[in-house]
């Protein structure tokens, strides 16, 4: 399993219409409240650090929260430098729910958990239902359809979305 | 046309499609076509090939392995909660998720993009039982409001215009602000939609692979809607055709690059879902909106897959249907079909499933006869054949439900002049027109014989009001003009004295070369002696294109065992066989693989050349350039024939127009629309003109610089009536005597001027 590099991660989501921020971890927090639009909701992220407990974001919100909310912000724990593509979990925090109902995703990936390719992210896959995780979405760009005679975006999931990306500690 | 002509009802149906449907499907089909092959050059077409070699290799096991991958998947859903349910039948798998919902106390169910599901016909079944069902994907939404039937495997309503759908969403919904944008109809279908899905009970998926050893569902959308519908409703119900099952997420790989690409020209879809359901994702209560945690709801998740037979299990140990069943419903052999691409689903379809692979589909679901209501439009074209992600052999399939379709008939025909045309193979059942279309190479034998008096009578309108009505041959299309003197009866009374034969040569005596384009056969064996070959044009018969295109399969094989036996001989002793008309060379070096023994169908597969192709190897090998007419930067608009380029033979072509100056213009529609047989149908006349009229785009504003090479006979037939006459062979331009001393096909007695 080979490591993708973010430039090329962030080349891949630009050619989505897709928005991408390179943060270390000292500015996560700012920069992140910077991307933010609230009323936000929020999954707790997928790993230990950084977390989203300090931010204006709604954790386990309520229905009419969800409904409210326009900015939504979960983690991944795999996303693919070839294709701009993140991996939304199914976990209990609701990570599903959050990607789905506001108009935007915010996406947090860590650079060590970019992959190359999609064979990579097989390779990943295949470890992941191994371990017993095995509910997830490959989630690239926004929702779209061509159904209703144009392209647009934004259809039954969200019509932005934004990756942040958390650069590894040298 | 004769009221009573049979053909009638097909043409009005077909002339009524191009009137209304046509542009929106023409225009929506290409644009996947060739996002398709954009995608593809993208990836690289060695990557792509080697993905498709997998991913049919897996379609072969998992379907080998049926019966024990339904098991493991049983086993495996079971373990983590869920419930299997394997129906035999539609009316099975109704009564099943009816009563699902009803033990749910449902009241509405919403439901992602499924095909089985419209195989099976849920909705009715369970608007039947008084629950409200709402399509939530865009484009199954607007033909659910419009009551209508899909038009294609992946985009349902692709035939509906912006316009359209605003004017029956305006009718049927009479919001209180226009909807005269795509972003304002999908905003309003998505506030639409989004309140049924809050408040469903159950939701309705399809799966597009399902993987044994962990119980998984994969589901491919773009729209999100498949994953609402997963996860916000309590119960979710999953429907699957049984040949969706994969062994595991490690099969899955090749597909999920495939499936988009080969859809939409996708690398990957917007969203691949991966589902071990019951789902982690908590369970959310809308009726307690306030409460933390969506809703605080305890609600257990259920899950029921539902593995659909209605047929399935008889296609695969149906030999020729079975791989039918690799289908992964990407809609590539819809997209790259011309027919399709002008009439769309709505004629090209059956029941449920649309374009080429629709044929394998509804006779193993539905039966012979919803096949061969659309059957026909397939023109075994072959165009499908690489654009299928899971190599299937569509063109076979149709031609296989063809010949049953034929088998199945009755006669209901009793005509003495037809009866020497009858092979006993076929049996009495196949109709008249497809004999006569079959066994053109029995007429051609006789109109040659007696050339200038068969194409004199043949051109007489009583024959042609009689064709007509007898035989459904169009009286609008010219008809070929047979030669008396056959290529090889002039082959015959020459001496070739080539001294040092750089190569031994069959030219192959197709029908048409050898009957009616008589002038290309010519400059073809003087092309190869100006190149140092020998060249023998010996007796051999048709290759059995023209049964076989008529579903004739017993006798396609009879000519292909005769061909074989001639031409065998002449490759033990170190010939090459070279064929003029790409038809035949596609027979050669496809077909035969089915129609003849192994050892047989390699020998001649091996050792056959496209004629072009040949002249290319030639002057690789050190041929002699010098040794035919230049070009001086002449300008050619050269279409190429669509099972040659399914061969990747076009190229060649190209290369030695270019290497001898030419200025080459190459069209690059699928087909020319002509196939065959197919343009002088009565019924398939004005299809068969509307598929040629992009190419005749393609080439009008070229046609008065350039001169019009096509190397298929029907291909030439089609742009002669297109443009004007006068298509010529590309091995004409070659030919070091010119043409001076030639009968032009333009001049013929017997075509319009
Ligand atoms: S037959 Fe092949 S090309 Fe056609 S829909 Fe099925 S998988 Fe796609």
């Amino acid at each position: 399993m080979s490591a993708g590099s973010v430039r090329e991660f962030q080349q891949s989501l630009a050619d989505l219409d897709t928005a991408s921020t390179v943060v270390s971890p000292d500015e996560f927090e700012t920069e992140l409240e910077d991307i933010i639009e609230t009323p936000a909701v929020g999954a707790e992220l997928p790993f230990d650090d950084p977390s989203l407990s300090d931010l204006p974001v709604q954790l386990e919100p309520s229905p009419a929260q969800l409904r409210e909310a326009v900015t939504g912000v979960t983690g991944a724990r795999m996303g693919i430098a070839s294709l701009g593509t993140v991996a939304v979990e199914s976990r209990s925090r609701g990570d599903e729910f959050v990607a789905l109902y506001p108009a935007c995703h915010v996406v947090v990936v860590r650079e060590r958990d970019i992959r190359a390719d999609l064979s990579d992210a097989f390779s990943w896959l295949r470890a992941e239902f191994e371990a017993g995780r095995q509910s997830l979405i490959l989630a690239t760009g926004p929702s779209s359809t061509g159904d209703m005679g144009a392209l647009v975006q934004g259809v039954h999931g969200p019509e932005e979305v934004h990756i942040v990306i958390i650069r590894d500690n040298e | 046309m004769s009221e009573s002509t049979p053909t009638r009802p097909e043409a009005d149906r077909i002339r009524a499609l191009l009137e209304t449907e046509s542009d929106e499907i023409k225009e929506n089909t290409r644009l996947f076509n060739a996002a398709r092959y954009d995608a593809v050059e993208a990836v690289g077409a060695e990557t792509h090939e080697q993905y498709r070699t997998r991913a049919r290799e897996i379609k072969e096991k998992s379907i080998e392995r049926l019966p024990d991958l339904i098991h493991r998947t049983r086993t495996a859903v079971e373990a983590n909660g869920g419930t299997v349910y394997v129906a035999d039948d539609a009316e099975d798998a109704n009564r099943y998720i009816t009563r699902v919902v009803a033990d749910e106390g449902a009241d509405s169910v919403v439901k992602s993009k499924s095909m089985t599901t419209e195989e099976i016909d849920l909705n009715d079944a369970l608007e039947a039982d008084g629950f409200d069902v709402w399509e939530t994907d865009l484009g199954e939404f607007v033909i659910q409001v419009a009551e209508e039937s899909p038009s294609h495997i992946v985009g349902p309503s692709l035939h509906k215009s912006r316009e359209e759908i605003t004017a029956l969403f305006e009718r049927e919904f009479e919001p209180d602000e226009p909807l005269d944008s795509a972003q304002k109809l999908t905003a309003f279908a998505r506030e639409f939609l989004g309140e049924r899905i809050d408040e469903a009970d159950v939701g309705i998926t399809g799966a597009n692979f399902v993987m044994a050893e962990s119980g998984s569902i994969a589901l491919v959308t773009n729209e999100g809607n498949a994953r609402k519908c997963a996860s916000i409703p309590d119960t979710h119900v999953a429907v699957a055709g049984i040949e969706k099952i994969i062994p595991s997420i490690a099969e899955l790989e090749p597909f999920a690059g495939l499936i988009s690409r080969s859809a939409t020209g996708q690398d990957v879809p917007q969203y691949l879902s991966l589902l071990t359901p019951p789902v982690d994702t908590p369970t959310i209560d809308f009726d307690r909106a306030d409460e933390p945690g969506f809703g605080g709801g305890d609600a257990d998740r259920e899950f029921h897959l539902v593995l659909i037979d209605n047929g399935r299990r008889a296609m695969r140990r149906d030999e020729e249907l079975r791989e039918t069943l690799y289908c992964i419903r990407c809609g590539a052999c819809a997209n790259s079909c011309a027919n399709f691409q002008s009439v769309g689903g709505h004629a090209f379809g059956g029941e449920t499933y649309t374009g080429g692979i629709a044929t394998g589909w509804e006779a193993g679901i539905e039966g012979l006869d919803v096949a061969a209501e659309f059957n026909d439009l397939c023109t075994g074209c072959s165009r499908c054949v690489n654009a299928c992600p899971v190599k299937i052999d569509i063109p076979w399939i149709n031609t296989v439900v063809r010949d049953r379709i034929n088998r199945g008939k009755d006669p209901g025909f009793d005509d003495l002049l037809v009866d020497g045309l009858v092979p006993d193979e076929e049996g009495s059942g196949t109709p008249l027109r497809k004999r006569f279309f079959g066994n053109f190479e029995t007429v051609a034998r006789l109109g040659s014989a007696t050339a200038p008096l068969s194409n004199a009578l043949a051109s007489t309108g009583v024959a042609r009001k009689s064709m007509e009505s007898v035989l459904g041959v169009d009286a609008r299309r010219d008809l070929p003009a047979f030669e008396r003197t056959t290529l090889r009866k002039w082959a015959r009374s020459r001496d070739p004295n080539v001294e040092d034969p750089v190569r031994r040569v069959v030219l192959y005596p197709d029908v048409y070369t050898n009957h009616v384009r008589t002038e290309r056969g010519k400059a073809a064996v003087r092309v190869l002696e100006a190149l140092g070959c020998e060249v023998v044009v010996p007796d051999v018969g048709g290759s059995g294109r023209a049964p076989l295109s008529q579903g004739m399969i017993a006798t396609a094989e009879r000519k292909a065992r005769s061909a074989a036996e001639s031409l065998l001989p002449y490759l033990e002793d170190g010939y090459d066989v070279v064929v003029v008309e790409p038809s035949d060379i596609a027979m050669f070096r496809r077909e035969y693989e089915k129609l003849l023994p192994a050892g047989a169908y390699e020998r001649i597969d091996e050792g056959s050349y496209e004629i072009l192709e040949f002249v290319y190897g030639l002057l690789e090998n050190d041929g002699d350039i010098d040794a035919l007419p230049a070009g001086n930067g002449a300008g050619i608009a050269y279409h190429s024939h669509c099972q040659q380029r399914t061969l990747g033979l076009e190229s060649y072509t190209e290369t030695v127009l270019e290497r001898l100056g030419y200025d080459v213009l190459t069209s690059d529609v699928e087909c020319c629309g002509m196939a065959g047989s197919f343009g002088y149908k009565s019924e398939y006349y004005d299809l068969s003109m509307d598929v040629g009229e992009t190419l005749a785009e393609q080439f009008e504003p070229a046609a008065d610089e350039r001169t019009v090479v096509a190397s298929g006979t029907s291909c030439m037939e089609q742009l002669d009536s297109l443009l004007s006459p006068g298509t010529r062979h590309p091995i004409e331009l070659l030919d070091p005597v010119g043409r001076e001393d030639e009968t032009p096909n333009g001049t013929s007695p017997l075509r319009k001027s």
